[in-house]
């Protein structure tokens, strides 16, 4: 497999050229999002987030934070299930020109047909692994709707450094989740005899 | 003789118990996790991935901070002397709560299901919380799960007889399920997972039969023939289906497979699994007068 490094923004022309197995080195500044974000963003569409999304990703994770000395820091940040924001994604990707959503599970067909009309990839993190990719959160920008959403759902502004993932959805309409999918149903009907 | 529970040294105890179950590995899952990443082939995902996790979980431990950021529903199974306070245990447990919520052990993670406010601290209803017995020991044992929100979502209950899976009112039908339901899983759980399993029971004790499944050792061996022999195929057949770490293909789906059974009613036959990730978050704590230690 090949390690691409991505820096943040990156333009649609770089994101085209990944492809499901490519293994990527983030760097740059990323928000975090999930369930309440995207409700947020494909119900409200809020502006205040829109050149923080731009051309750089949206990570599904609900971080272990710490303040110390009035700063935030970054102590566990492993994705959570990504599938959870089927109904929002695609239209959020869209909305707000986002090259890449990354989390763990892989996305649905929804997500793979608005990664290839709009130049987009879902990157795959691994998911429990916490520690080391709190590691590679290197500062905290800033926060958004912390006293609403809560820890977990607020939008974090992070930057990272050689932050790992795998591309597992890509603009071509790849996607491993679904081929293995296909090869473990196969299995488990033969064994339920089905 | 009464137990004399010393409820500040209790709640200490407690707090220690949840950052060593946040930041440690249980040995025996690690055990599990080397052997599934040595029979991956070189270069692959599979290998990459578990490798990945298993440097993680190095770094949680030698940094004391948590495997994983969803620290999870804190379950407690206590096992008490006669007579001990369940409101002084349960106070306790709380306070110690709050306090390692406080020092990033463990995620806000306790939300208001009607309002959608987060407590804050790990605190409010049914939150945590426990199951009791009772025993002879003059010691408190405390069983603590940290389960998360990924693994308890792909987490299913079956009612046999099922016509799609054509499983019976039997132990093949129970069979059926559980692969059924682990291929549904997909990676989404964090693969490799564990598969505790309970047999019977009504819809609330058949899952909480299925979730203590989790608190045994993976190498050990069911006391039961035949759900030991449900457990050994089980473990083979699953492993088959070649979802392997985070659904990125591969040899190892499951770490292990553990079955418990209940009595049922003659009308229902449910079947619950309880999904436990790879990031098997579990400790046990032994509390005495005199003396505290942690498994």
């Amino acid at each position: 497999m090949i390690k691409v490094k991505i820096n943040l923004p990156v333009s649609e022309a770089d994101i085209r050229r990944l492809k499901v197995g490519d293994e990527i080195s983030l760097n740059g500044i990323m928000v975090t999002g999930r369930d309440a974000a995207h409700s947020w963003m494909y119900h409200e569409k809020p502006d205040e987030v829109r050149d923080l999304l731009k051309d750089s990703i949206i990570y599904h994770c609900g971080p272990v934070v710490k303040k110390v000395d009035d700063e935030w820091h970054f102590v566990a940040a492993g994705p959570t299930t990504s599938i959870r924001e089927e109904p929002y994604q695609g239209p959020v990707i869209k909305e707000y020109e986002i090259r890449g959503v990354m989390g763990k599970g892989g996305m649905g067909e929804k997500t793979l047909k608005a990664l290839g009309e709009n130049g987009s990839v879902y990157l795959h993190a691994v998911g429990g692994a916490a520690t080391l990719q709190g590691q590679a959160v290197k500062k905290v920008h800033g926060v958004i709707k912390l006293e609403e959403f809560g820890v977990p759902e607020a939008m974090w502004i992070i930057e990272v450094e050689d932050f790992q993932a795998v591309v597992s959805m890509d603009s071509h309409g790849n996607s491993l989740h679904k081929e293995i999918k296909a090869a473990s149903d196969k299995i488990a009907n033969e064994l339920i005899g089905i | 003789m009464s137990f004399k529970l010393d409820v500040d040294k209790f709640k200490d105890a407690i707090t220690e118990l949840i950052r060593k179950a946040s930041t440690q590995l249980p040995a025996d899952v690690m055990n599990a996790m080397k052997s599934a990443r040595d029979i991956e082939e070189k270069g692959s995902p599979a290998k990459s991935v578990l490798d990945y996790m298993i440097k993680n979980a190095d770094a949680a431990k030698e940094n004391s901070t948590p495997i994983c950021q969803d620290t999870g529903t804190n379950i407690y199974f206590i096992t008490i002397p006669e007579g001990v306070s369940l409101r002084k245990i349960e106070s306790a447990i709380e306070d110690a709560t709050r306090v390692a919520t406080g020092n990033a052990y463990l995620r806000p993670n306790a939300v208001d299901s009607v309002t959608g406010k987060n407590s804050g601290d790990n605190t409010g209803v049914m939150a945590p919380y426990y199951h009791y017995e009772e025993w002879d020991e003059p010691t408190i044992k405390v069983e603590l799960m940290l389960k998360g929100g990924g693994c308890e979502n792909v987490s299913d209950q079956y009612k046999l007889p099922d016509g799609r899976l054509k499983a019976d009112r039997n132990i093949d039908g129970v069979y059926k399920c559980i692969i059924d339901a682990i291929n549904n899983a997909q990676g989404l759980g964090c693969a490799p997972g564990v598969a505790g399993i309970g047999i019977g029971g009504d819809r609330a004790s058949g899952m909480v039969i299925a979730k203590k499944q989790l608190f045994r050792k993976l190498d050990d061996t069911n006391p039961d023939e035949e759900l030991a022999n449900l457990e050994n195929s089980l473990y083979l057949d699953l492993n088959k289906l070649g979802i392997g770490p985070m659904g990125f293909g591969g040899q190892t789906t499951v770490l292990g497979v553990k079955v418990g059974a209940a009595h049922r009613l003659p009308a229902s036959f449910f079947v619950s699994l309880a999904y436990s990730c790879w990031a098997d978050r579990r400790c046990t704590m032994s509390f005495s007068e005199s003396e505290v230690s942690y498994d």
